[in-house]
């Protein structure tokens, strides 16, 4: 404190006097006051922050299912692939010539060549069969040319092109490829995608309107004190600033709130995921928000706290003049 | 400091608060501002503080035509100026040192300066000691003075009374007159709207008269 009898030492502008320091310190105080403000109505904060939550986690939550199920299939060895099976009058030099030119095609990713007289070892081996080619005379298998195509190609049209090209080759006797399962799946994971997105997009409105309407009736039991700040002078964006902090803090708690949410609901999952994968001799687990993720999460929350409170002062704060 | 050029105020739905009128304050004059219930008096001071605008005229404060004003300078056209209204419009959640302060705090004042403001101006309304009480647990004239300083804290140039006294015994309303009195001795200039005639017949302070939304005849250096 700067005592009256030492004018000299009051002249000297403070650390805390100074204008930058003022304007932070004035946000910070807003920051936290408006936090306090909000534990003084610890139930009806908390049923904000609850709805907020759940809005969020929901469709979090469909996208974790999503992209877990998407990580369910690449250990399935669900990439799409084609088999192109060889005539059988085709030499193995030359259908070893083939695969290594197929793998310059700008639509597959990779070739993988099994040569007849492989395949009908391993058979021979995993079926528990003698002597097949004594048996029947002559080896009657196909040499097989596994083919991958590209990421881009692997859709379904993509791939159905690529086969009519590929059943083209002289060399090739027949292209099989697995288009029911791709199709069902790509399909399946296009529904999931865009449902999550209808989700998410009403569930975000729905955040939207959870915020404007708290922060409406904050602003009508506030009337007196915003009535009494404009009329000394208080700018519009004096008045706007707790109210949009709230919003901020709503945000925030929800997206906490939601990642608690998540991380049980994963919990819980799991106990009975890893049973039912143990039998498929499988050690999937269910995986919960990358750290990206959960930031977007965040972000998204305090944004759409921050969008609500925005929409609602819009609407509310101007009608209030003194 | 306060002119009114032919300034006429209709509210919508057809009153006409205020008609053709014309005064000038000089800078550092306390001025009354007199007439019955209804008369105009509360519309002429809301738009000196550009709480309403006028239907009609020019209002200039301090050399500024207020008519040709942004909304976004009215908060420091405010700042300007103090308040005093017949309800003091206390925050009843916050002390009366908050009360006091919440001028400051908008015109972001630093701590230490809020501090030494605020406790100066309860100082001079007497009430230093009652700086942690809340609103209600003050007599109304204890309300009215937190009002007070809470108007004058931020040292305004101009400070505006709407019946400030309405509300007081006689005793109460001396004291609160002579509080205007020692501000306008500083350089304030102070226009207090009232209807306490006796009072300020004493004082012996120029006055202007409404009677009707008009200006009735000019009281002494009141008036152009
Ligand atoms: N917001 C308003 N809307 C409509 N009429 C109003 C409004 N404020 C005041 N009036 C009218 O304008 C006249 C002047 O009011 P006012 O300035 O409050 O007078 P005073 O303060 O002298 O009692 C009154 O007839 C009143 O009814
Ligand atoms: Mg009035």
């Amino acid at each position: 404190m700067s005592r009256p009898g030492h004018p000299e030492r009051r002249a000297r502008p403070r650390r805390d006097d100074h204008p930058l320091a003022v304007w932070l310190l004035h946000r910070a105080q807003v920051l936290v006051a408006s936090l306090g403000r909000l534990s003084r109505t610890p139930v009806a904060s908390l049923m904000t922050v609850a709805a907020i939550g759940i809005a969020l986690a929901l469709p979090t939550g469909l996208y974790l299912v999503v992209s877990n199920l998407e990580r369910l299939s690449g250990d399935w060895n669900g990439q799409p692939s084609l088999s192109l099976f060889l005539r059988t009058e085709v030499s193995d030099v030359r259908a070893r010539g083939l695969a290594g030119r197929l793998r310059q095609d700008a639509g597959i990713a990779a070739t993988r060549f099994l040569s007849r007289a492989t395949a009908l070892q391993e058979l021979e081996q995993r079926a528990g069969l003698g002597d097949i080619q004594a048996t029947l005379g002559e080896n009657p298998l196909p040499d097989v040319i596994l083919v991958r195509p590209t990421a881009v190609a692997a859709t379904p049209t993509g791939m159905a092109g690529l086969a009519r090209r590929l059943e083209a080759l002289p060399e090739v006797a027949q292209v099989r490829l697995d288009l029911d399962w791709v199709r069902r799946f790509q399909g399946i994971m296009a529904l999931a995608h865009q449902g999550t997105l209808i989700v998410g997009t009403l569930l975000a409105l729905t955040v939207l309107i959870v915020v404007g309407n708290t922060i409406r009736l904050d602003i009508e039991n506030r009337r007196e004190e915003i009535m009494v700040s404009k009329m000394i002078g208080a700018t519009d964006g004096f008045v706007r600033r707790p109210f949009l902090y709230s919003g901020l803090w709503y945000g925030l708690g929800g997206a906490l709130l939601a990642w608690l949410l998540l991380a049980l609901a994963i919990a819980a999952l799991n106990v009975p995921v890893r049973r039912l994968a143990g039998l498929y001799l499988s050690d999937f687990s269910l995986q919960g928000l990358t750290p990206e993720a959960a930031l977007a999460v965040l972000g998204l929350g305090i944004l759409l706290g921050l969008a609500g409170s925005w929409l609602a002062v819009g609407r509310h704060l101007g009608a209030i003049e003194p | 400091m306060i002119q009114f050029i032919q300034v006429s105020k209709r509210y919508p739905g057809g009153h006409e608060a205020l008609r053709d009128v014309n005064f000038r304050i000089p800078r550092g004059q306390m001025t009354f501002l007199t007439g019955h219930s209804g008369a105009g008096k509360s519309t002429l001071l809301r738009l000196i503080a550009r709480l309403e605008r006028p239907t009609r005229g020019q209002v200039v404060l301090a050399g500024r035509n207020l008519d040709r004003m942004s909304r976004g300078a009215t908060p420091y056209l405010r700042r300007q100026i103090g308040i005093v209204f017949q309800n003091p419009h206390l925050l009843e959640d916050r002390t009366v040192f908050d009360n006091v302060a919440l001028p400051l705090v908008i015109a972001g004042a630093g701590r230490r300066e809020i501090g030494r403001r605020v406790r100066a101006a309860l100082d001079k309304v007497g009430l230093l000691e009652r700086e942690r009480a809340y609103p209600v647990t003050l007599s109304g004239g204890e309300q009215q003075r937190v009002g007070i300083a809470r108007a004058v804290v931020n040292r305004p140039t101009l400070l505006l009374a709407d019946e400030p006294t309405g509300n007081l015994d006689p005793e109460l309303s001396r004291e609160i007159m002579h509080l205007f009195r020692q501000f306008n001795r500083v350089g304030t200039t102070v226009l207090v709207a009232t209807h306490d005639l006796d009072l300020i017949r004493r004082l012996g302070l120029p006055e202007l008269q409404l009677r009707q939304g008009r200006l009735l005849a000019p009281a002494a250096a009141a008036t152009p």
